[in-house]
């Protein structure tokens, strides 16, 4: 019920005219210095809607007079860090592989600089870790396809594998010993168990007899006696715990049918030599280099 | 008793106490206070305190202290850059902090037995508030005189002599402002080096803008807040209720003894009259402007100075002091009992909470002392987990820090126990490749921070995790650090 004029006893103050259940609001008037505070920010917004970057138009907005632009700052960031690194990255530029490991600093900041670039451009086929997945190598392991020394990783990364756009890039083939027609499902099943039979995997000794003379006669010749691995091929060692594609016999069966012939890019058209140095570096000190 | 020649006539103060009862309303303007100038014990205490206090926080900064050549040589610093806190021969890194959080809590408890004891002792005469109120005050009694003078002074319209002594009162008390921002930024540098360059307009613009908020912290509190402070604005009243009970002293006003009041003339005889000559002096020295006769309140932070000022009327007409005392709620039930009020120090509450702030005392003392100048932490990798390696040993990567607390460059050695056969990898250890206990020199006051790769064949592990105890050993002095951590391995 609307009741104007309603002077509260106690306070002496009006009210605001409103009434709920018997109860009243009073109307007393909003501090001075709260309503000055609020009228000078009005005031502030309209300059600040003037100065600063403000209102949005259809396809650009507001720039403001003072041109200010966060994407302006975070250049001038970038550029200061650039500049901050100057000295490291000239230095960086200049040494040798082996002079960045055996200098404490260079090796400090090439290493720093090494993770972040991997964790940029390498680790969505390496894995954040390093570790690998299906068909992407483990790069903390002491295992190297096309050699683990660090002249070795650099050309890899430099150059990629298998690559077109490369002409230095590394390259081989398998035969895919099934699709033509060089073995068929029985042999290749027999080679599969030799295979096993030199990682020391379990395996049926019978049929990994029958394989060991086709092992000799296709496989030698890139995977090494023994299936020791050979790095000029980039065939990998069998004879060890560590597997590419998996290590059951399914998956060796098909590697053997189908062959394999995993990809890199060539990073060296991509990157700065500096930072392939720096990748080089870090990857070598993952733990597994040569 | 006849004491019509000694006793003078007592004169009534025209002042009113801000929160009497019958002038309550939902706003309240404040009134202006003008504390009256006593003399007494407790005025005296007040002194004292502040001279001890505000010395105290002024001198400090200025304290050296011989640490070396490397180090800073102020005695009390606390160098964010650095990442050090130092207190004479006590230097802490950020990761001890927690004395600093020990030091806090026993602040607080320590404050809590004091409080349990005699009330709002804190208010009345440490608290950084009632100081440098009192400071300002005493500025202010000095340039435009005491109670009356300053009534007279507030009322008279514009004059030279008004604006001067306002300037001038202003003035010093920017003066006392600046220096309490100033000695506050001392504490976080080197407090000769950033004086010269503050005055030559080279410090860092962040000791320029703590400054200038403590400036106006300090003028706007002390000049003007002063007692809006303690009413509105500090939660610490509100708890101290919490920590009282009724064997802590609080400043009480023996109403038996002093009512009904009654203006007293030089003359009058003292049979049959309370001792209560009205003479409101209480209510004029009160810096809170309250009036303890209308008994306990929130207002009053027990500052007993109108103790001071009552027990000099009593004096005066020769009646005994006391008429306004620090007493406890029981003990003066006890009194009007008829038995001595006595004082219970020793009470479970005043004993707990001693016995809590001297417990953590202890306890923070012997963490310092046994507090050792070499760390080692160590963060296992966890992506990935484990490799295996071609010879089907497994390894996991660790990255550990050597923190070297001590002032001097050591040579230290690395041992792992509790994971047989295996073989550890230091990148960038001096001896640079496998070693089975590789050995690092590390630089003073530093934090160093290695990869580290162990090794262990296969078919040892027989858990898929194994516990491993990584020790770091001085060899010149022998102290050592341990990090226990695991190896992990496939599942089994």
């Amino acid at each position: 019920m609307d009741d104007q004029h309603h002077i509260d006893e106690v306070t002496g103050i009006e009210t605001t005219g409103h009434e709920w259940d018997g109860i009243r609001e009073l109307d007393n008037p909003l501090p001075n210095w709260w309503r000055w505070i609020f009228y000078a920010s009005i005031v502030w917004a309209f300059g600040y809607w003037i100065a600063y970057p403000a209102w949005p138009l259809i396809n650009s907005h507001t720039k403001g007079l003072l041109g200010y632009s966060s994407r302006i700052d975070v250049d001038q960031e970038m550029a200061q860090a650039k500049d901050r690194q100057k000295v490291h990255l000239a230095k960086l530029a200049q040494a040798s592989l082996e002079d960045i490991r055996t200098d404490p600093e260079l090796l400090e900041f090439a290493l720093a600089g090494g993770r972040s670039a991997f964790n940029v451009n390498c680790s969505q086929c390496h894995g954040s870790g390093a570790q690998g997945f299906m068909g992407y190598p483990n790069l903390n392991d002491d295992e190297w396809l096309w050699g683990g020394t660090i002249k070795d990783i650099h050309f890899t990364i430099s150059h990629g594998i298998r690559n077109t756009a490369d002409d230095d890039a590394r390259t081989s083939t398998m035969p895919a010993f099934l699709k033509d027609e060089t073995l068929d499902k029985r042999q290749i099943s027999d080679v599969a168990e030799y295979v096993l039979s030199l990682s020391g995997s379990p395996h049926d000794a019978a049929a990994a007899q029958r394989g060991k003379p086709l092992f000799a006669e296709h496989c030698v010749a890139c995977h090494g006696a023994e299936g020791i691995g050979n790095a000029e091929f980039g065939a990998p060692a069998l004879n060890n715990g560590i597997w590419l594609y998996g290590g059951d016999k399914n998956v060796i069966t098909n590697t053997i049918a189908n062959s394999r012939a995993g990809v890199m890019p060539a990073w060296g058209r991509i990157l700065e030599p500096v930072t392939i140095k720096k990748l080089a570096v870090y990857i070598h000190s993952l733990g597994g280099g040569k | 008793m006849n004491h019509t020649s000694a006793s003078p006539d007592i004169d009534r103060i025209d002042v009113e106490a801000v929160n009497k009862k019958e002038n309550r309303s939902l706003y309240k303007k404040r009134v202006k206070i003008h504390p009256k100038r006593v003399q007494g014990t407790f005025r005296a205490l007040k002194w004292w305190i502040m001279i001890i206090t505000l010395g105290i926080y002024y001198v400090t900064p200025w304290i050296r202290w011989d640490r070396g050549p490397s180090a800073p040589d102020q005695a009390v610093l606390i160098d964010i850059p650095g990442q050090r806190f130092y207190f004479f021969f006590i230097e802490i890194w950020p990761q001890e902090f927690y004395y600093i959080a020990g030091l806090l809590i026993m602040a607080g408890v320590g404050l809590f037995f004091v409080t349990s004891l005699v009330g709002r002792g804190w208010c009345g005469y440490a608290c950084p508030q009632t100081v440098w109120t009192d400071l300002f005050i005493y500025v202010e009694r000095w340039i435009e005189g005491d109670r009356g003078a300053r009534i007279r002074l507030d009322k008279s319209g514009f004059s030279i002599g008004k604006l001067g002594r306002r300037i001038l009162k202003i003035a010093i008390w920017l003066v006392i402002s600046v220096a309490t921002g100033g000695a506050w930024v001392f504490y976080y540098a080197d407090a000769p080096t950033l004086a010269v360059s503050l005055v030559t307009f080279e410090a860092p613009s962040i000791a320029y803008s703590t400054i200038a908020v403590l400036t106006f912290t300090t003028f706007s509190l002390g000049g003007f807040m002063r007692e809006q402070v303690c009413t509105y604005m500090c939660p610490w009243p509100r708890i101290q209720g919490a920590m009282m009970d009724e064997e802590s002293l609080a400043v009480t006003y023996r109403d038996d003894r002093g009512e009904p009041r009654k203006a007293y003339k030089k003359g009058d005889p003292w049979e049959n009259r309370a001792d209560c000559v009205d003479c409101n002096q209480c209510v004029a020295a009160c810096p809170m402007g309250i009036d303890i006769r209308d008994g306990q309140q929130l207002e009053c932070i027990t500052c007993a100075l109108c103790i001071d000022a009552c027990d000099t009327v009593m004096n005066r007409i020769g009646r005994p002091a006391g008429l306004i005392a620090y007493a406890s709620v029981a003990g003066e039930q006890r009194r009007r009992d008829g038995e001595p009020s006595g004082l219970r120090l020793f009470r479970l509450r005043t004993i707990a909470y001693l016995g809590l702030w001297a417990g953590i005392g202890v306890v923070m003392l012997i963490a310092l002392v046994a507090r050792s100048d070499l760390d080692i932490n160590v963060l296992r990798d966890r992506n990935p987990l484990f490799v295996t390696l071609s010879d089907g040993s497994i390894r996991n990567g660790y990255t550990f820090k050597i923190l070297n607390k001590a002032r001097d460059a050591r040579t230290l050695i690395l041992t792992v126990e509790g994971l047989a056969g295996s073989r550890l990898k230091v990148v960038g250890s001096e001896d640079g490749g496998e070693t089975a206990a590789p050995f690092f020199s590390v630089e003073p006051d530093r934090l160093h921070s290695f990869r580290l790769f162990i090794s262990a064949p296969g078919e040892y592990l027989r858990r898929e995790a194994t516990d491993v105890r990584f020790i770091l050993t001085d060899l010149e002095s022998g102290s050592r650090a341990h990090y226990d951590s695991i190896f992990r391995g496939p599942k089994r």
